[in-house]
């Protein structure tokens, strides 16, 4: 969701539209509802040459920001990146990486 | 004076039709009646097990009243297939109800006083999730100082909470209304929670005589409930969710159109079970009112006292009406301006203290009807009976007789007035 995009554009259902008290028909519907922007400060930067893809990271990450990608790299099969739409820069990724791989960067002013 | 004659055909006014057991229609009940005596808690606890309710959660201790205890006897002698859950507070008492509502279950549950209070959060739960919870209020005075007896700021407290709000003057009504309040709650149109309030001790405790309807004429006028959403493995879905302040408001306005529909449904609901029983229900129930020039609109068991009284005065040739509030909310606005609207005088009894507010809160909603169709009704808010304090006879006579004065004179002396108060 755009937070830049005029309130008018972003609410489309009217009240007579929208679900019977709320229910949510579709299950993990809220991976649809981007968070990334309650983002301060800084964000997670992760350096795919130190990393040893031991997903450390992966299993600590509290929001499941960090995702496993087949992407090869090098002798590596598999690559992590940050999912940005919901990251919300606690850093324990940072905190726990053994080789010190991530770094926490200051946030740019243009948002994801 | 030439003055417009209420239509009868007004929907959901209900003339008064009698005195107590005394109750005939054309053609006569068509269904089993047994006479009986109960008070109004037991009465309520008998229309509850005649209602095959699925679940009942309460908390079983003060304020808690003998319906529930009356109810867990029924479980306990295996009269009823209810799972019954005494848990460890009304907050959780309300949380499983609506837990128990969501899983499609009928639920019941009751409470009173500081144990409504304490359940106030989850109210809304309630409402919002459009559970059609049925609890019955026995309205009671809140803390400090200690008190527990009868009046009715427990209720107008949560006054806001969104649910169907319906008030009795008997055990009767208790005991009809609980009924009704399934049928109306579980509606496909209205699927919100509602409470039926009963006068704590002048209704809860007092043995009256009353009319029970046998078991199998309930089973035909209130089916078993069919939920339009539940929890089901088969078909899962998510239920109470969050919404910002995008979606959020939205949601409000579903549920204020949701109350609303329910009017249609309380009159429907009305009509049917008097036809079954010879007891007509609707949104209240005017006494005297085609050519009354001062009238008294209260709430609850009152509201048997204003009457007999405004009887007494008429066979003194004064004209006198009284109307019985028996749905405060959705508020019956039309129906109640287009009874109201040529009276001179109509007196609002109020058995709550709104603090600081103009009125109390049934006067404040009747103001401000009448204020909004520029109407000439002199409005008297006389908040009366904290505490579980006796409203006689005469105070009520006292009251139409200064209204009626006012009428005369046009003259008010007092716009609100604490009815035997020790100055």
């Amino acid at each position: 969701m755009n937070q830049k995009e005029p309130l008018s554009k972003r609410m489309k259902l009217s009240w007579r539209e929208m679900p019977f008290a709320g229910i949510m028909f579709e299950p993990g519907s809220s991976v649809e509802y981007k968070t990334g922007d309650w983002r301060i400060e800084r964000k997670p930067q992760i350096d795919g040459e130190k990393c040893i893809r031991c997903f450390i990271c992966w299993i600590f990450c509290p929001d499941v920001s960090i995702k496993r990608v087949p992407k090869p790299y090098k002798k590596h099969i598999e690559s992590v990146e940050v999912d940005y739409y919901h990251c919300k820069g606690c850093g324990i990724c940072a905190a726990e990486c053994p080789v010190n791989a991530i770094e926490m960067i200051e946030e740019s002013t243009d948002v994801p | 004076m030439s003055r417009k004659k209420v239509e009868s055909s007004i929907e959901g006014i209900i003339p008064y039709s009698g005195e107590g057991s005394t109750i005939t229609i054309e053609g006569g009940a068509v269904c089993t009646q047994l006479g009986c005596a109960y008070n109004g808690d037991e009465a309520v606890a008998y229309a509850a097990k005649q209602s095959n309710v699925d679940v009942v959660a309460a908390y079983p201790i003060t304020p808690q009243t003998i319906i529930v205890e009356r109810f867990s006897e029924y479980v306990a002698n295996g009269e009823v297939s209810t799972k019954y859950l005494p848990v460890e507070s009304e907050h959780s008492a309300m949380s499983a109800c609506v837990g128990a509502s969501i899983g499609g279950a009928r639920v019941f549950t009751s409470s009173a006083s500081q144990g409504l209070a304490l359940m106030h959060e989850v109210l809304y739960l309630a409402s919002g999730l459009r559970c059609p919870i049925v609890m019955a209020v026995v309205n009671r005075a809140l803390s400090a100082p200690i008190n527990i007896h009868g009046d009715h700021s427990d209720m107008m407290g949560s006054r806001d909470c969104g649910w169907i709000q319906l008030y009795t003057e008997n055990a009767q009504e208790a005991y009809d209304l609980t009924i009704q309040s399934f049928k109306i709650a579980e509606d496909k149109n209205v699927q919100l929670p509602i409470t039926v309030n009963l006068d704590g001790f002048f209704i809860s405790h007092s043995t009256e005589s009353m009319k029970s309807i046998a078991d199998e004429d309930i089973n035909k006028f209130l089916p078993p409930r069919t939920p339009i959403y539940k929890l089901d493995h088969d078909s899962p879905i998510s239920i109470g969710g969050m919404a910002l302040p995008e979606y959020y408001y939205e949601f409000k306005r579903q549920q204020e159109e949701a109350i609303n529909s329910a009017k249609p449904v309380v009159k429907n609901v009305g009509n049917e079970f008097g036809e079954m029983t010879g007891r007509k229900y609707g949104f209240f129930e005017a006494y005297e009112m085609n050519d009354a020039d001062v009238a008294i609109i209260s709430l609850g068991s009152t509201s048997g006292s204003v009457r007999s009284v405004a009887k007494k005065l008429r066979a003194n040739g004064e004209k006198v009406g009284a109307i019985k509030l028996w749905m405060y909310r959705p508020f019956p606005t039309e129906e109640l301006f287009s009874i109201i609207k040529d009276l001179k005088v109509l007196v609002v009894m109020d058995r709550a203290i709104s603090f600081g507010a103009p009125y109390g809160a049934l006067c404040s909603d009747i103001s401000s009807i009448l204020q909004n169709r520029d109407s000439e009704v002199k409005v008297l808010n006389m908040i009366y009976g904290l505490g579980g304090r006796d409203i006689p006879t005469t105070t009520i006579q006292q009251v139409f007789e200064e209204s009626l004065h006012t009428a005369k004179t046009g003259e008010v002396k007092q716009r609100i007035k604490f009815l035997d108060m020790r100055e």
